[in-house]
């Protein structure tokens, strides 16, 4: 009950952009299986939301600590890459998985170093491999699309296990297993404590640089499952196009999620809420049959709205408003809080 | 002007901040042509003294009078309008742009629209001539040093107001040379009956330049004294709040031989403390005494491995530790509750509860987190211990009051029952029960065998629990007063030596830069 209340303004606004998508496009909840598997908008908006889930996963962690990473979308094109250039040199899909993730752990701890050890603002440091990354995947395809036809790694893109989609299966896993391992350990609390006050934290024995370099870590994982998956729907590699701008959506679906940029209290769920409430917007725009040159801006608008919505400066206006009507009281002033 | 006029009076100004009383009916005057010191330890209210007349605060309650008007300045930008100008330790210029630029800037000489450069440079040349500097001003402002720098600074602030300059900590970051060249325009503004407000921590340089000396502790006026007719010692007694002669009672040296527990030799950081030998026996006192910016922070932190030391070892329990950054210090049973602790104690956001295991739990790794229920026994056990309140745990911290924040602070290392707690102004800013509460801690963790070194400006309280007292001052241990000798005349006398200035002869002396 506690936990609904938490995540309540996400829950509406998700509800609110599900509706609206219901009006324009009456059959979105409609969800039938076909060939062994769900069929239905619904279906379509949890799938293609993947790798934006995954990547926002990471995201959250990272911005957790006060962070941010830039380089997601590359890293996806360099795993995505990775995966199928393993495959078609003759690799299984679990080489190619295995070599993704691991390219993945490789990119994450390159923007951990850089962080933790070197202190170079986070900004900066993942905005390197955000330019070079593309540049790495390319040399890996040779500059063309690497396409591949090997079964197992287009399982991961569009297999499904109890009619499930792949995507969705793995987005939820990693999800629940990320949680239950902040959660359940110390780790979500001491990254927490990094991300609020990193000084006092390595007063109190915090091993800030170790955590730091692991939050980068899991983000490229995330970007390297996500690109694997990237991958596996369109059965090929595309180094220039591959997670494209996704690392903003990530960036967008966090804060929407309720996570503050400026770092500290995360939460996972509400990011993977986030996710979804960015992917409803992009297919509903779709369904909507409007002109494509429109959906960018859109989407913008929809976004800005939900934004303003949730600021801290029209909350505590509303809170001003609410004090103001119950008790008569003037608010503090500014000067106090300097 | 009539002469008698003071040029800035300022009478019973009042401030609060939400549980904090900053300043409580304070006056202040200052004349044309005087250098006027205000002087105070961390959290006199200096600074709120200097915002209030700034217009940065507005203040509470109180008249401020500038040439016998009454004033009340909105911001900055207005009070420079009436007159005052304020030149920070941290030069505000922009070193991106030039000399003569940062003179004009907002007000540069223009022709349709255009800037003119070459009498923006003459009009600068003319107003720096005025303070014996001839320097190329076309040249950007970052190529020229602190000294310099702060001088334009001045420069720009006087050609902007004119009436009153304030400097807060103007020779922070200059050697003894660029002092002197300071000193020198400040003479000359003297000259031109300019007021000028002079805020520094170095004594001996406030001796030598000021004309008047403001005294302000806790938020009080103390007093106002020409500076001619006061002693270092006086002055020193007065800001650390202290009455010469009165009795303290101190300790009676125990004669117990202690069990060595730490040792630290020729231990010391370049910049910040020169290296000193050290030995804490088991269940010591070992307190630090010295004025703000004296060495003892620096000690502790590069005890603790904040700034790892350079030189020296050191060694605990008769074995060679390494003590390279918090974290090896910690392994090593050592705490440190830190001087700051918004910016370097509290993680403001996390509840009560977690910031209280979180030593405890950095120390076993993430991967070995407390069960949640021996979490809450912690907790309960140290609020009740150290009557932390509101006693709910999952409360954030920032919601409690800087004494209870301290407290929770303590909790933190109590829980991983430390061998070596050093407490860095452990009872500063909080309110006389808590007060109470942590000598009184500080004295039963003492008798359980607990090593503490603990720093602290309240030389009574200093002077009541310590087995040994250590003096530091300009950046080094001075004196070391063990037993009897332990009393608030010795420290200050301590303090004070060789401060007294002869003659306007003046050395000055280990001003780190």
């Amino acid at each position: 009950m506690n936990s609904l209340k938490r995540y309540a303004p996400q829950l509406t606004t998700l509800a609110i952009v599900l509706l609206l998508n219901y009006l324009v496009f009456p059959d979105f909840f409609k969800i039938e299986i076909a060939n062994g598997k769900l069929y239905g908008t619904l279906i379509d908006v949890l799938n293609r939301g993947a790798p934006v889930a995954l990547l926002c996963v990471g995201m959250t962690l990272v911005i957790a600590t006060k962070g941010i990473d830039l380089s997601v979308g590359a890293v996806m094109a360099i795993c995505g890459a990775v995966a199928a250039s393993t495959v078609d040199s003759g690799g299984g899909v679990f080489m190619a998985l295995s070599l993704a993730l691991l390219a993945g752990l490789i990119c994450g701890i390159w923007n951990g170093v850089l962080v933790s050890v070197l202190n170079i603002q986070p900004i900066i440091a993942t905005l390197i491999l955000m330019v070079a990354g593309r540049g790495i995947a390319q040399l890996i395809t040779e500059g063309a699309i690497l396409t591949f036809n090997d079964e197992g790694l287009i399982f991961v893109g569009s297999g499904s296990i109890f009619s499930i989609p792949m995507p969705i299966l793995i987005w939820i896993a990693v999800g629940i297993i990320v949680t239950f391992i902040v959660r359940r350990t110390a780790l979500g609390m001491l990254i927490e404590s990094i991300g609020i006050n990193q000084r006092a934290s390595t007063f109190s024995g915090v091993n800030a640089r170790v955590l730091l370099i692991l939050v980068y870590a899991v983000s490229g994982l995330c970007a390297a499952l996500a690109g694997t998956i990237a991958a596996a729907d369109i059965r090929g590699a595309d180094a220039n196009n591959a997670g494209l701008w996704l690392e903003l959506d990530a960036i967008l679906a966090v804060v929407v999620g309720g996570t503050s940029l400026l770092g500290g209290r995360f939460t996972l769920i509400g990011s993977l809420i986030g996710a979804m409430i960015i992917q409803s917007i992009n297919t509903g725009i779709l369904l909507s049959g409007f002109p494509p040159e429109f959906n960018l801006i859109i989407k913008a608008a929809i976004i800005v709205i939900i934004l303003v919505i949730q600021s801290p400066a029209l909350q505590s206006k509303y809170i001003e408003y609410r004090d103001r009507r119950e008790t008569g009281k003037t608010p503090v002033g500014k000067d106090a809080a300097s | 002007m009539n002469k008698n006029q003071p040029l800035l009076k300022a009478t019973k100004i009042d401030k609060t901040f939400p549980g904090v009383v900053a300043l409580d009916r304070v006056d202040f005057t200052l004349k044309a042509g005087e250098v006027h010191a205000l002087l105070g330890e961390n959290g006199a209210g200096k600074s709120t003294l200097i915002k209030c007349l700034t217009g940065a605060y507005h203040r509470d309650g109180g008249d401020i009078l500038l040439n016998g008007e009454t004033i009340s300045p909105r911001d900055t930008l207005d009070a420079q309008g009436l007159g005052i100008g304020t030149v920070y330790q941290e030069v505000n210029l922009l070193g991106n742009l030039t000399v003569a630029e940062n003179m004009m800037i907002g007000r540069q000489p223009q022709r349709w629209g255009m800037i003119q450069t070459g009498q923006m440079n003459w009009q600068t040349k003319e107003i720096l001539s005025q303070y014996g500097l001839d320097i190329d001003v076309a040249q950007l402002l970052s190529t020229y040093s602190v000294a310099i720098q702060q001088i334009i600074a001045i420069a720009r602030a006087i050609d902007l107001s004119g009436k009153v300059l304030i400097l807060d900590e103007p020779t922070a970051s200059l050697d003894a040379k660029e002092v002197q060249m300071l000193f020198g325009v400040i003479r000359k503004l003297k000259q031109k009956n300019i007021g000028i407000i002079f805020i520094s921590h170095f004594l001996d340089q406030v001796f030598e330049i000021s004309d008047t000396i403001t005294v302000l502790r806790n938020g009080k006026l103390i007093e106002s004294v020409a500076t001619v007719n006061i002693s270092s010692i006086d002055l020193v007694t007065m800001m650390l709040g202290y009455e010469l002669g009165e009795e303290t009672k101190s300790k009676e040296h125990d004669g117990v031989e202690r069990e060595i527990l730490v040792e630290f030799s020729n231990f010391g950081h370049k910049q910040s403390i020169e290296p000193f030998d050290l030995v804490v026996g088991k269940g010591e006192v070992v307190g630090f005494a010295g004025l703000l910016g004296s060495g003892r922070t620096e000690t502790a932190e590069t005890l603790f491995g904040v700034t790892p030391h350079d030189s020296g070892t050191a060694t605990f329990k008769n074995k060679s530790v390494n003590l390279s950054s918090p974290r090896a210090a910690i392994a090593n049973g050592f705490g440190f509750c830190p001087e700051d602790r918004k910016t370097d104690g509290i993680i403001a956001d996390l509840t009560v509860r977690e910031n209280i295991i979180l030593a405890l739990q950095a120390q076993r790794g993430w991967a070995n987190p407390l069960p949640k229920s021996e979490q809450d026994e912690i907790c309960k056990k140290y609020i009740k211990a150290l009557d932390i309140r509101p006693t709910d745990a999952e409360k954030p911290i920032r919601l409690l009051s800087g004494g209870n924040q301290q407290k929770v602070i303590l909790a933190r290392w109590l829980a991983t029952n430390p061998a070596f707690l050093i407490l860095d102004e452990p009872t500063r800013g909080i309110d006389v029960g808590a007060h109470a509460e942590i000598i009184r801690l500080i004295e039963n963790l003492c008798e359980d065998g607990m090593s503490l070194l603990v720093i602290s400006s309240e030389l009574d309280e200093l002077v009541a629990y310590s087995h040994r007292i250590i003096v530091v001052r300009d950046h080094q241990h001075i004196a070391e007063l063990v037993g009897s000798e332990i009393t608030t005349n010795n420290i200050v006398e301590a303090i004070a030596a060789d401060l007294n200035v002869d003659n306007g002869q003046y050395e000055l002396k280990g001003v780190i830069s």
